[in-house]
């Protein structure tokens, strides 16, 4: 490296930039190692946490923080009077190679500013791709981002070298896009997903056929909108989310809270805290939608468009519908003990695969690793001890808040000061 | 109540469950170690770690549990937790008395806790393919010390092996004094007697742009964090300060 103190400015300034891209997933592909390289990439790994707790999966940069847009959410806007810096290719490969072969990380996640335009900008980060691919024999994970508006070669060259695509929605509306990015045009960030969704399917239709044709985007694609930023509820941010996931075959949706870093008159003010605890409810119900078989409307709908902010949202279902409990841990389906506030997926197995053994009881539930706290009162088992009173839902949550030292309690009484 | 004392190893725990059958003992204590004279009033009985017996034993085992339920009890018996070889005692005969297969059936005591040290000895060996930090040498080999919490470096070997194909590593366990080499085709355990515990060797030993790529880590670490969402106790929780002295970007 010719200059020392140069390249470690560059890292400052464009990891520094890159950070609020929450995107960290390393998991989802299956490349090997199989040409006697460098690395694979399979089930994601965690290699350290930030003092925010946040993983650090991938080496996450910008190739540039030079933009010819004036998003008001970005800190590398136009406007914003900020140090500028630019990678070349090779600065970017050697950093990933001597990262990985350390082990501080799983790959790259690249993304950039846009400079001139989109097509220019992608064409690099592709060449960074091919680049770690072809000349190093890299196998390690690599995301990249693709730039709304590429052309679709680019695109389709992307996903010939990365593991996993990204376009962001940025907002989770129209509208919240239109009031703060007023150049980017929504249209430009879908036709890029629909076009790699379609391009994804065909790829693996013909890797099923045959086994030697090449991988493409094996991670598949995700995205990302900021919560806080603009005043949408919980209700449009995971019906938007519910949509992508349906339409576009999207592996994750993130959703980052907004961080002030910028004064300006559409946004939430500079002192306004993150809104941490919206953001972790937010994730549940993502969960719930995707691993617990819940309908987005089961969550959020007219009556309640916000989420719960003291308690999580599968306990806020099951107090909005007390009828469907008690369950009976003993018979009852896979699929309604997932319903059951306190079980997770680890516990609802085990459930099922220990009652063919034996009828369970409290004990043995609590062994399991079933948070009885919770879910005593939607359960019964084997045992005359249950809980018999007919508590309304408040009464159960005020009982469960009162017993729970939630990590959440304090925080929860500091709410989003909108503008 | 018989207490017996073996050499730690699977097959010597295999053998003292044989011995268990042979003299159709009931209630017992099993720990490591040598006769010791304060059991002198004690019923003490001390086991010798028979090969035959022991693979009488196993094959027995193999027609109760499955092949991948028998490796997880192998892995979990060899993280070493203290106390726990009459967990494993009870985990096979349970096996042995039921006319069924017993592996799923958490709500036998025996059975749960057997699949927390799995699990306990999965995330140490998740932990450590996350929290080893090569440092270069001179000579190209890529080294790296660890401490985990259980005997996991065996665990450790192939997914190592298959990511670092083309480079020379080991990894070192300075709690139990051994370490797993890579020399490009084979992987081997080591010992090593000389100093390679003492941080300045290593440091001495560095190739030359080592110094270089450990503080653009420790700078790109810092330069990702975000102020405005601190949060130390998430923190400490992914990262417990144990694991802090051989963290490049915590030291």
């Amino acid at each position: 490296m010719v200059n020392i103190d140069r390249i470690t400015e560059k890292l400052s300034i464009l990891a520094d930039a890159a950070k609020y891209d929450v995107s960290c997933a390393s998991s989802g592909s299956k490349r090997k190692n199989e040409n006697k390289g460098l690395g694979n990439a399979s089930n994601g790994i965690c290699h350290t946490y930030t003092e925010d707790g946040r993983c650090v999966s991938l080496l996450k940069i910008l190739l540039t923080n030079h933009c010819i847009f004036d998003c008001a959410y970005c800190v590398s806007r136009k406007s914003n009077d900020i140090k500028r810096a630019a990678f070349t290719v090779q600065e970017v490969v050697d950093l990933t190679i001597n990262f990985y072969r350390r082990n501080y990380i799983e790959g790259l996640f690249l993304s950039s500013g846009i400079f001139k335009d989109a097509d220019y900008t992608m064409e690099r980060l592709v060449r960074v791709a091919k680049k770690l691919r072809t000349e190093h024999k890299f196998n390690g994970y690599i995301h990249l981002k693709t730039i709304p508006g590429a052309s679709d070669e680019l695109m389709h060259e992307a996903g010939l070298y990365a593991d996993r695509l990204s376009v962001n929605l940025e907002m989770p509306t129209e509208a919240g896009l239109k009031l703060l990015a007023p150049e980017k045009n929504r249209q430009d960030m879908i036709k890029p997903m629909g076009f790699l969704k379609n391009e994804i399917i065909q790829r693996t239709e013909e890797k099923a056929l045959f086994k030697k044709a090449p991988m493409f985007a094996p991670a598949g694609q995700s995205t990302q909108v900021i919560i806080g930023a603009t005043p949408e509820t919980d209700k449009q941010v995971l019906q938007t989310a519910n949509h992508f996931y349906k339409n576009f075959n999207l592996k994750r949706v993130y959703y980052s809270g907004y961080v002030p870093v910028i004064s300006d008159k559409r946004l939430p003010a500079l002192n306004t805290s993150v809104p941490m605890v919206r953001e972790n409810r937010l994730y549940q119900a993502d969960w719930l939608m995707r691993f617990y078989g819940f309908n987005v409307n089961e969550i959020v709908d007219e009556q309640q468009p916000l989420l719960d902010l003291d308690i999580d949202p599968k306990l806020s279902w099951a107090l909005r519908n007390l009828q469907c409990f008690p369950i009976d841990i003993n018979r009852a389906d896979l699929q309604l003990i997932l319903r059951i506030p306190g079980i997770g997926m680890l516990s609802a197995q085990k459930i099922v695969s220990a009652r063919r053994y034996s009828q369970l009881n409290w004990e043995q539930l609590k062994q399991i690793g079933v948070s009885l706290n919770r879910a005593k009162y939607f359960i019964t088992c084997n045992s005359h001890k249950f809980e018999r009173r007919d508590l309304t839902g408040t009464a159960i949550k005020q009982y469960i808040l009162s017993q729970s030292q939630s990590k959440y309690i304090k925080a929860s009484s500091v709410q989003l000061n909108l503008f | 109540m018989t207490t017996l004392l073996y050499d730690g190893t699977f097959e010597g725990l295999l053998t003292a469950v044989y011995e268990i059958y042979e003299r159709k003992l009931l209630l017992i204590k099993i720990q490591k170690g040598e006769w010791y004279s304060s059991a002198l009033f004690e019923d003490v009985l001390s086991v010798i770690t028979d090969e035959p017996r022991a693979s009488r034993v196993l094959k027995g085992l193999q027609k109760k549990i499955s092949a991948a339920g028998l490796q997880r009890l192998y892995a979990a018996h060899m993280a070493g937790i203290e106390n726990e070889d009459i967990t494993f005692i009870n985990y096979i005969r349970y096996a042995f008395d039921a006319d069924y297969n017993i592996e799923e059936d958490y709500g036998n005591k025996y059975v749960l806790r057997v699949s927390e040290i799995v699990r306990m000895v999965r995330r140490e060996k998740h932990r450590m393919e996350a929290f080893v930090r090569f440092q270069k040498l001179g000579d190209e080999t890529f080294y790296a010390a660890i401490e985990p919490d259980f005997n996991i470096l065996p665990l450790l070997g192939k997914h190592f092996k298959n990511r670092y194909t083309d480079q020379k590593w080991i990894i070192y366990d300075l709690k139990r004094q051994y370490g797993l080499h890579y020399d490009l085709y084979d992987l081997q355990f080591i010992s090593l007697d000389f100093v390679m515990g003492n941080s300045q060797n290593v440091i001495a030993a560095y190739s030359e742009q080592e110094g270089l790529y450990q503080d653009l880590w420790k700078n790109y670490f810092n330069s990702v964090n975000i102020p405005a969402r601190k949060n130390t106790k998430l923190h400490m929780r992914h990262i417990p300060k144990r694991y802090w002295r051989y963290l490049t970007e915590k030291f």
